[in-house]
């Protein structure tokens, strides 16, 4: 099947406007005998639960944990950008998508990319008249920051949970619509399979997380939520729960799976501490406003730092590497977070990190609190040579700022950042990749949406900082509730849809057999077992830096570890009760597949570009030696992977990528 | 460092359920608490043991999934924490631990430390919101000015997670701090003024029909709870109520 991404035509600023003055509409009366089923309730599912249900479609929201409003797009710390143009520094929309395609590394679609600019400043208002309660300034208006690879202010945050506000103003959205009966919610369900009936999608298979009861459900659309697959690396900032089983499962169905390799390894997390782990935590990109990355510049002060003999504040200026000032002297600190991630890399692996594992970097606050103190001194006439003032003063507005960060950081580190610098080091954080989607976000399924992180449409190779929770609302609020509309303009003739048919028996008997197959294969090794194994590939071999031996390696060892979890994988219990084993076996045994086709991505895309950075694609001279080299002449395409059985028979479709105004550049951060 | 835990087991909402000793070993000071328990559920699967069931997810602190009644005491010993937050260098070697489920009449347990929390919800759907559309065709965000103490105390009020611990550590399971933390948010802000009556009104006859319990002033559920939520939030919310019912 040839790929159709349906951007409409005309100037790229109207194509939105006029996709919208031309679709189908349905009208009120119809949407009452239309239901709709989403599965997920972040940003994305929650906003277009609410959006839907609010519209007048029957909704059905699903989610995995307790209550929509413990989605993980509530842990997204620092912001959410805008094109508001508040602080009057030059933003606007065409400068929002620029740096939107530019920070992808010009692997994005520049149609939907610049829809998402143009609704971005409709965010901020719907959230504000929901009581969203952004951060303010003293004259009551909406006070912004600015985040990495950008030179404006746009970012609007409301301390350091913004996608907890965010994400319990869509859960109020929905909470408004279940009081009115127009959402049925299902917690504590967790999709396993999609029904597909005369090739478009109508329905959906659950598991009951409390009783194990399997359920069928029917409608005549079904939108995927249900975010990013990051969890395959065992280790990454997503919450336990967090796993690709619903998209893997429309990929199985026939949903081409975009750019699998295309994964965002965040600069600022805390660093693995031991084999205990369990997960990793993000320390918001919003530090790098205020925060300076650095290692000491001698070899002999990190040998004493790591011994115990040396502290990182006894560490004179002269004798500090402030690297990302040093390299890129235009954005500093505020790079982008694949070119911050590899640099840091780059310092370990000579063997400047400064922790005993020899994995973190400093980011210091010592010159921030310095700044602010005295800012503060002056305003409040004090002495501004009071150095034991002024250090308090300044923590006082970094505690403000970042008081959440900060208290999580000591909980966890058992050091105070007000005091001494803190330890960081990269770790998995988002995936660009996702389910292919066209211009109306449906998957090559007729009917099958995917919205969010779960696709793979706005951010190209790397995703900007606070662009995330920006594309879950848009999709959710502004952008699925047109698109569905005109595919379901030929449904409202349909009516309900039985679960009674051949479709949804064999969707179940799939998922009965999965269920009965892990439950009686008592083998030796737990599924924890089996994931570590898997994680510790995809970051050995298909990590922040990648080259053809080690990609084929990590294909050869996931397939084996594959044939081993079906031969040894042991889950105790039975179906028919709570069974944490049982949900988690299913999570891995797809992203045990799913791992696969990923690091076959990578080795497909012989070009390093955002987050995928390939060792034999070096600039090799000038300016730009040692930074990633592009290749646009033979890959500026979308990888869409069609699925085929096994991993390695999925065939490639590629999309290519039309870039009519933007030109193609070198990434320069210099 | 080596403990033993006493830990909470049912099998299901009509066990009876009872208390079990566990031996876990080698345990690191720098692990998390929820990390100290998935250690002691490896060596029970590997047993052919049922795993201790309890719930978790983000395991940051924000996603109030996480719960676990700890020697007493809501998320733990650690105070501001939730119990993925809390860490083992708060226990010494050779500690006894006890581990039970956050227990109230509208928090039923469902397994061993897993509890039904959906009570939360339906009080959120009584009121929890601001009636405005998702069309995108608002006035303009800077059209609606917020005294910034205002905004910072929303803010505040809005960070509760809805964990629950408020109404385990009362002796009445009283959800107030809860309920007064949402009830607070909206009525700080020029926007939730207008439904201002209503929102009180049902929430808190959402919430009595749940069958929490009433405020009798003890702050246990401030000193508990991880986000810091103040009391200030229930007296707020007693306000706005004592106005609402005035109202009619």
């Amino acid at each position: 099947m040839a790929l159709d991404s349906k951007i409409p035509d005309g100037p790229i600023a109207d194509k939105w406007t006029n996709y919208k003055n031309n679709i189908d509409l349905v009208n009120p009366a119809n949407k009452r005998n239309i239901d709709v089923i989403v599965v997920g309730t972040g940003l994305a599912g929650g906003s277009a639960s609410a959006t839907l249900a609010e519209l007048g479609y029957n909704v059905k929201a699903f989610c995995f944990q307790d209550s929509p409003r413990r989605a993980h797009s509530i842990a997204a710390q620092g912001g959410i950008n805008a094109a508001k143009n508040y602080q009057g520094d030059g933003d606007s929309t065409y400068r929002l998508f620029y740096d939107t395609v530019k920070g992808g590394d010009y692997r994005s679609r520049e149609a939907n990319v610049y829809r998402l600019a143009e609704v971005s400043a409709n965010i901020i208002d719907q959230c504000v008249a929901q009581g969203v309660p952004f951060a303010r300034e003293y004259g009551g208006l909406l006070d912004n920051r600015s985040f990495g690879g950008v030179l404006v202010s746009r970012t609007f945050y409301a301390a350091g949970q913004t996608g907890q506000q965010l994400l319990l103003g869509a859960y109020s959205a929905m909470n408004r619509q279940i009081g009115r009966g127009k959402i049925k919610m299902y917690n504590r369900h967790e999709m396993l399979d999609v029904v597909i009936v005369d090739g478009k999608a109508r329905g959906i298979i659950t598991r009951n997380l409390i009783t194990g009861e399997i359920e069928r459900h029917s409608a005549h659309a079904v939108v995927l939520g249900t975010g990013g697959y990051g969890n395959v690396f065992f280790l990454s900032t997503n919450a336990m729960g967090s796993n690709v089983t619903a998209a893997w499962k429309a990929h199985k169905r026939g949903s081409y799976f975009a750019n699998p390799c295309y994964t965002q390894i965040h600069p600022t997390c805390i660093p693995v501490s031991g084999d205990h782990q369990s997960k990793l935590t993000l320390m918001s990109e919003s530090l790098r406003n205020d925060g300076r990355i650095w290692v000491p510049k001698n070899i002999e002060d990190v040998k004493a730092i790591r011994e115990g003999r040396l502290k990182p504040t006894e560490i004179a200026e002269e004798n500090r590497d402030y690297y990302l000032e040093r390299r890129y002297p235009a954005f500093g600190n505020l790079v982008p977070r694949d070119v911050a991630s590899r640099a840091a890399k780059e310092r370990c692996d000579a063997g400047y990190g400064v922790n005993a594992t020899g994995e973190a970097v400093y980011l210091d606050f010592a010159s921030a609190i310095e700044r602010y103190g005295k800012e503060q001194a002056t305003v409040r006439h004090l002495d501004v040579n009071d150095k034991a003032l002024v250090k308090k003063l300044g923590q006082e507005v970094v505690k403000n700022k970042y008081g959440n960060l900060f208290q999580m950081y000591e909980k966890i580190v058992d050091q105070d950042p007000y005091n001494t610098p803190m330890m960081i080091y990269p770790a998995v954080h988002y995936t660009m990749g996702g389910l292919w989607v066209d211009y109306n976000l449906m998957t090559t399924v007729p009917g099958l949406y995917a919205i969010g992180e779960a696709n793979f449409s706005d951010h190209g190779a790397n995703r900007l900082g606070a662009s995330a929770l920006m594309q879950g609302l848009a999709d959710g609020y502004f952008v699925l509730p047109y698109t569905i509309g005109d595919y379901l303009s030929d449904d409202i003739r349909t009516g309900p849809i039985s679960t009674d048919s051949k479709e949804f028996e064999e969707a179940e008997k799939n998922v009965r057999d999965l269920l009965n197959r892990l439950l009686n294969n008592k083998g030796k090794h737990s599924v924890d077992y089996f994931h570590k194994k898997l994680g510790k590939i995809m970051w050995n071999k298909v990590g922040m830096a990648r080259n053809v031996k080690g990609l084929t390696e990590a294909i050869q060892e996931i397939r084996e570890l594959r044939a081993e979890f079906w031969k040894d994988v042991m889950v105790p219990g039975t179906n028919e009760e709570f069974n944490e084993e049982l949900a988690k076996a299913t999570r891995v045994a797809d992203y045990l597949e799913l791992g696969e086709l990923f690091a076959k991505d990578a080795l497909h895309r012989e070009e390093s570009c955002g987050g995928h950075f390939r060792e034999d694609a070096v600039e090799e001279s000038g300016e730009q030696k040692g930074e990633a080299k592009r290749d646009d002449e033979n890959f500026a395409y979308v990888a869409a992977w069609e699925y085929k059985g096994e991993p390695s028979d999925a065939v490639l479709h590629k999309e290519q990528l039309e870039f009519k105004d933007i030109e193609l550049k070198q990434r320069s951060y210099k | 460092m080596n403990l033993t835990l006493k830990i909470w087991r049912q099998k299901n909402a009509s066990d009876k359920g009872k208390m079990v000793d566990y031996k876990v070993n080698d345990i690191s000071p720098d692990m998390s608490f929820l990390e100290m328990l998935d250690v002691l559920n490896e060596q029970l699967v590997y047993k052919g043991e049922s795993p201790v069931a309890f719930d978790h997810d983000c395991r940051e602190g924000i996603c109030g999934m996480c719960s676990l009644y700890i020697n007493g005491e809501a998320h733990g010993p650690d105070r501001g924490v939730t119990t993925c937050q809390l860490h083992m260098r708060m226990f010494k070697d050779g500690d006894t631990i006890t581990i039970e489920p956050f227990r109230a009449t509208a928090f039923p347990v469902i397994k061993d430390l897993v509890v039904d929390r959906t009570a939360f919800d339906r009080i959120q759907h009584a009121g929890g919101f601001v009636s405005v559309n998702t069309s995108g065709n608002t006035i303009d965000a800077n059209a609606i000015p917020v005294n910034k103490h205002d905004a910072d105390d929303a803010f505040s009020a809005a960070t509760c997670i809805g964990c629950g611990a408020c109404v385990a550590s009362c002796k009445n399971s009283s959800a107030m701090l809860f309920v007064g933390a949402k009830v607070s948010q909206y009525a700080l802000l020029p926007q939730g003024k207008i439904e201002a009556t209503d929102r009180v009104l049902n929430m808190v006859k959402q919430m009595d029909e749940e069958g929490f319990g009433n405020c009798t002033n003890t702050g246990a559920c401030e000193v508990e709870c991880p986000k810091g939520i103040s009391l200030e939030n229930i007296a707020r919310m007693n306000r706005e109520y004592l106005a609402a019912s005035l109202k009619g």
